[in-house]
């Protein structure tokens, strides 16, 4: 439905670590992995939000502001307004999956490895964060089915590094057929410049600030300049959050 | 076999492949905005509106697609006049080689830093200025627009004719007046090359479950499907009272919907909404339906039609 908002009410508020909630609603969101919404709460304000989970509708909200923490206020049997889903996607990718999340860019990856499943996709999945506790979902991934590799900056959990390094392990071995990364920016761009000279296709999902979510306002471009992939005046809301290039 | 009809135009002396203009407050936020919805096959691209200083805009929510239209307030966001000369000079660069002129667009809070900044962003060389003195989002900063009335429409537009040189000047007229005509022809004795018509329509959406507007700003301007029949009138009126070009603006999301725009009495047709509604190829898709309208009812060009259905 693109037109105004659909009311959802809270069912459950799961902590995943001291600022993030897993946030399962009372229906169904028929959206496909990557997509986003815009969440309203009247009075507080508005906030673009991957879809975490589709059936039933879930978002991971990370406490970084005003709005996030209302949410994370919000009780159950109490309503979020949303529009959409927006934007694009993730799309078809092969039988063999290389995913990459970095702190909360976990959560669309999680609705993707969610889709494909039972459909014999070999998914590999490597979370990276600072610390341990900025390690967000592997259980569920694992419980999915998905290898899963933890790095962090401190080496408080799995191995110490930054996750693109072990992008770039697996590049060189030549494991990788296809990579999926969210998170942000500075990884991204990191993760754009290695498949670009791996010549490895990509989907990278950006974050932006979005202000109208329906592509007209401009206030989601992302420049060239993080991924010289990207198309001039490019938006997040728009033409992605999932930017593809299969051919780099 | 005939030739397929010939969209181009020329505008104020500005020639365009197709009278299609992107409207203001459109993705016009950038060079390279610009520049990808002149590749995406426009006629003219014009930029956000740009005031003195900069503004942030209002909070969101900002937006809505209510089911017959959109409703806007997102509040003149705009990185204020000596920042967007920058923009506009690096869009002129993009644009360039494309053969796509670009348009500036400007409002401010008095005649004074109207001129200002119309005096700002001249030396940039766009094609031409529009006048943006129908903004129905800033009210609390900048009250009645100016385009209320006669009086004070055309003692902007002499202030701002004053500052720019020999750029033509087009002034954007607000739907919500009375006699539109009266307004078009005071600014036109002012000085107005040409009218922009219609900025968006007052308007609001209540969401009835949180018992409150659904934009931060309470009101914003109604723009897509239901604002196309209110801008069809106004240019009719416009077009009857004054000999100046139109660009004519609000709901084009089809082929059929810009030769009606044109038919009411504009040369140029602004859109904006319609990449919300047919996506990123809008501009495309709308041409195309043009020429096929066209083909199909014996017109081979644009000038055929303009005021076809209200000028005897």
């Amino acid at each position: 439905m693109r037109e105004g908002f659909i009311t959802y009410r809270l069912v459950s508020s799961k902590r995943l670590n001291a600022n993030t909630f897993w946030m399962t609603f009372d229906a169904a969101i028929e959206a496909e992995p990557g997509q986003f919404v815009m969440a309203w709460l009247p009075g507080v304000g508005e906030k673009p939000f991957s879809i975490a989970g589709m059936a039933p509708f879930s978002l991971m909200v990370v406490d970084v502001g005003p709005f996030s923490h209302a949410l994370h206020q919000l009780q159950p049997g109490e309503k979020v307004w949303v529009k959409g889903p927006l934007g694009h996607g993730f799309q078809g990718s092969g039988k063999r999956l290389h995913l990459v999340g970095g702190g909360y860019g976990a959560a669309p990856l999680l609705a993707l490895s969610r889709a494909v499943r039972g459909k014999e996709v070999d998914v590999t999945v490597c979370l990276g964060a600072r610390t341990a506790e900025g390690l967000l979902l592997s259980e569920n991934f694992a419980d999915l089915g998905c290898q899963v590799e933890l790095m962090t900056e401190d080496g408080s959990a799995g191995r110490k590094g930054l996750v693109t390094l072990a992008v770039e392990e697996a590049l060189m071995e030549a494991k990788v057929e296809f990579l999926v990364a969210c998170g942000p920016t500075e990884m991204l761009s990191a993760i754009a410049s290695l498949a670009l000279s791996y010549h490895v296709p990509y989907q990278l999902s950006w974050e932006a600030q979005m202000r109208c979510g329906m592509g007209l306002c401009g206030s989601c471009e992302v420049p060239q300049s993080f991924d010289p992939a990207l198309p001039p005046g490019w938006l997040a809301c728009f033409d992605g959050p999932v930017f593809i290039n299969e051919n780099p | 076999m005939p030739s397929q009809p010939d969209l181009s135009i020329e505008f104020c002396g500005i020639p365009m492949k197709n009278p299609l203009v992107l409207a203001s407050g459109v993705m016009g936020t950038s060079a390279t905005l610009l520049k990808r919805v002149a590749l995406a096959g426009a006629g003219a691209v014009t930029a956000k509106s740009c005031g003195p200083v900069e503004r942030a805009g209002h909070p969101n929510p900002v937006m809505v697609d209510w089911g017959h239209g959109l409703l806007n307030a997102i509040g003149l966001t705009n990185p204020g006049a000596k920042e967007e000369v920058a923009l506009l000079a690096a869009a002129r660069e993009a644009l360039a080689p494309l053969g796509v002129p670009f348009f500036a667009s400007i409002f401010a809070g008095t005649e004074e830093e109207f001129a200002q900044v119309a005096a700002v962003i001249a030396p940039a060389e766009p094609a031409l200025i529009e006048v943006n003195i129908s903004c129905p989002n800033v009210r609390d900063d900048f009250g009645t627009p100016f385009a209320a009335n006669p009086e004070t429409a055309s003692a902007v537009t002499r202030a701002v004719k004053g500052a720019v040189g020999g750029i033509p000047i087009a002034v954007k007229l607000a739907p919500n007046v009375p006699d539109i005509g009266r307004i078009a022809a005071a600014v036109v004795d002012a000085g107005a090359n040409a009218i922009t018509a219609v900025n968006t329509m007052p308007g609001m959406v209540i969401d009835p479950e949180a018992a409150q507007p659904v934009l931060s700003n309470q009101t914003g301007g109604i723009s897509g499907p239901a604002l196309k029949p209110i801008a069809l009138r106004c240019v009719a009126e416009i077009a009857r009272a004054v000999d100046v070009p139109i660009i004519g603006t609000g709901g084009v999301l089809t082929g059929r919907d810009a030769v009606e725009m044109v038919m009411a009495g504009a040369t140029a047709v602004g859109v904006g909404s319609a990449f919300w509604y047919r996506g990123a190829d809008a501009l495309t898709l709308i041409a195309e339906e043009m020429q096929t309208f066209m083909a199909q009812n014996g017109y081979s060009r644009v000038g055929d039609l303009i005021g076809k259905a209200v000028l005897r």
